[in-house]
């Protein structure tokens, strides 16, 4: 039994170790191991179009996280206190938004909001102004931003909620007792609780948004995000540039999640 | 303020962006599943179920995600079991909490460079070349069904471990005491109570890793190489390189009618199976 889960972890892990490995590969070909080097991470790191890239990515995960984790946290808090058709209405729309593969949220934001830029554009045309060519709506940052926020929302009012279920109610009822309004409650008493998973949902979100490739292939318009990078060069075939920005990439997810994970772990004693 | 304002405007951020960015948008997907392609790709309105009927055109990716899903699901339910029931009930708490988060972690990494990752393994340099050297005829694992599989499954296996995990580690422990007490012997003990007790978790991890593997790109794209290509691969070639929104459209919707009816079938199922009904949800 112990041998074969120690195989079933060789198994999750050499193939993450040999990326790592052959990241430090002086040689030209992906597949030697012909010496060890660090020139591949000098190489990834002074290619502008990986760092346009990953500017890209750690703008549109940020912005996504933030309002993911906001939202989703006022929308889990107002939740929790009602019942009846509004409540329905948002659990289905939840169990609808994590169900739906990524594939179909991508195509349908694609296509739904080039619709409605197409109908929009020529009306901003005929109100613009100024002499100046009027903006035009189209797919890029902002839209990539709107779909991430959607999904990540409900999984960050999923999280939230999980918390704010598992809390002790006696809690919120000594400080009403205790002649606190129900804001001072809120801030004193609920928040204090819940911002460690609402934290732990920023973290998770940012991640599953940096690391997001279905989604921003069809949302992202003429923007590249990291992921779109690094899809188009491996279709072009392996170098050891990709392990290089691969082995960066998930040392980075590793040390946010570690993170994340201890937020979420329920604390000794309380 | 009173509470009905005060929800009002807690929820009215997410219920806006939830109604712009996901009922509008699919909407228009449904509803462009019925009209026609425009002469230079995008869409004409118009009813038809022209569309519906053209479906047969891309029959072999639906043939391949309805094969490929399942075996895919199964594989990764073989693997996890055991590897759960380890950490759920031999493991020392010490231990328990920071294996299971080394079996999650992968999961929340880039799944792009996990499967990249399998070019080098599955490779002409990598397996095939160890399994030359050993003395046995060369094969080609790249590009064939077997490498989307051992994609598919190292990819998924975290989410099937998780839920079978926790089923297993709730299961009362004297349970099992209680069954050996009276002589039963290790398997039966396993099939009678243990395995019984854990159909919420198996129930959970499959439709998890089922309803992902049928939206799959990524690892087809990339360990298929063009010949083992699911129905996500047919929605990027329609969508993105011939444009034909409708007949895109009617495929998306088919595939989410394919993937509810499924889900609903087994979720019945696997509901009369289960000793506790209320445990067999998705999340």
């Amino acid at each position: 039994m112990r041998l074969y889960a120690a195989f079933v972890y060789l198994f999750l892990y050499i193939p993450i170790a040999v990326i790592a490995i052959f990241s430090f590969n002086a040689g030209r070909n992906a597949s030697d191991f012909v010496g060890f080097s660090v020139k591949w991470y000098g190489k990834a790191l002074d290619n502008p179009f990986i760092m346009d890239a990953l500017k890209t990515s750690l703008t549109v995960a940020l912005l996504s996280a933030l309002f993911a984790s906001v939202f989703g946290a006022m929308a889990a808090v107002a939740l929790q206190g009602i019942r009846g058709p509004v409540r329905t209405a948002f659990d289905a729309l939840i169990n609808v938004a994590v169900m739906i593969p990524g594939i179909v949220i991508g195509i349908a934001t694609l296509i739904g909001l080039v619709t409605i830029f197409e109908q929009l554009n020529p009306l901003i045309d005929a109100i613009w102004p100024f002499a100046s060519d009027a903006p035009r709506l189209q797919m890029g940052k902002a839209s990539l931003v709107a779909a991430h926020t959607m999904f990540l929302m409900a999984l960050c009012i999923i999280i939230v909620r999980a918390r704010l279920a598992g809390m002790d109610r006696s809690l919120t009822e000594a400080s009403s007792d205790l002649y606190a309004t129900p804001f001072g409650t809120f801030v004193q008493v609920t928040l204090p609780l819940i911002f460690p998973a609402i934290l732990a949902g920023f973290l998770l979100s940012f991640t599953f948004s940096f690391d997001d490739f279905i989604i921003a292939f069809f949302v992202a318009g003429s923007e590249t995000t990291l992921p779109i990078y690094v899809f188009s060069s491996i279709r072009r075939g392996v170098t050891p540039e990709i392990n290089a920005i691969g082995t960066m990439v998930l040392g980075a997810s590793l040390f946010i999640l570690l993170i994340a994970q201890t937020l979420l772990r329920p604390r000794k004693g309380k | 303020m009173t509470q009905r304002t005060r929800n009002f405007l807690l929820l009215a951020p997410a219920g806006a962006w939830f109604l712009l960015m996901l009922v509008v948008p699919l909407s228009v997907v449904l509803v462009f599943s019925f009209g026609e392609r425009g002469a230079a790709g995008g869409y004409v309105p118009a009813f038809t179920l022209e569309q519906y009927a053209n479906l047969p055109a891309r029959w072999a990716a639906f043939r391949n995600t309805l094969f490929l899903a399942p075996v895919g699901t199964l594989s990764a339910l073989l693997i996890a079991y055991p590897l759960a029931y380890f950490l759920a009930v031999r493991v020392s708490a010490k231990w328990k909490m920071l294996l299971l988060v080394l079996v999650i972690v992968p999961f929340w990494t880039s799944i792009l460079i996990r499967s990249y990752a399998w070019i080098f393994l599955l490779g002409g340099k990598g397996i095939p070349a160890l399994i030359e050297f050993i003395g046995f005829p060369a094969i080609r694992l790249i590009n064939t069904p077997f490498s989307v599989l051992v994609g598919i499954v190292y990819g998924y296996l975290p989410l099937m471990v998780f839920p079978i995990f926790v089923s297993l580690d709730r299961l009362d422990k004297r349970l099992l005491e209680a069954s050996s007490d009276l002589g039963a012997k290790p398997w039966p003990t396993f099939l009678q109570i243990t395995l019984p007790l854990s159909i919420p978790g198996i129930a959970t991890g499959c439709m998890l890793v089922f309803i992902l593997l049928m939206g799959e790109y990524l690892i087809p794209a990339i360990l298929g190489g063009g010949k083992v290509f699911f129905v996500g691969n047919a929605l990027v070639d329609l969508f993105l390189q011939s444009r034909n929104w409708a007949f895109g459209s009617a495929v998306a919707v088919t595939l989410i009618v394919v993937m509810l009816a499924t889900v609903t079938v087994y979720m019945r199922f696997m509901a009369r199976l289960s000793a506790n009904r209320d445990d067999v949800s998705l999340i």
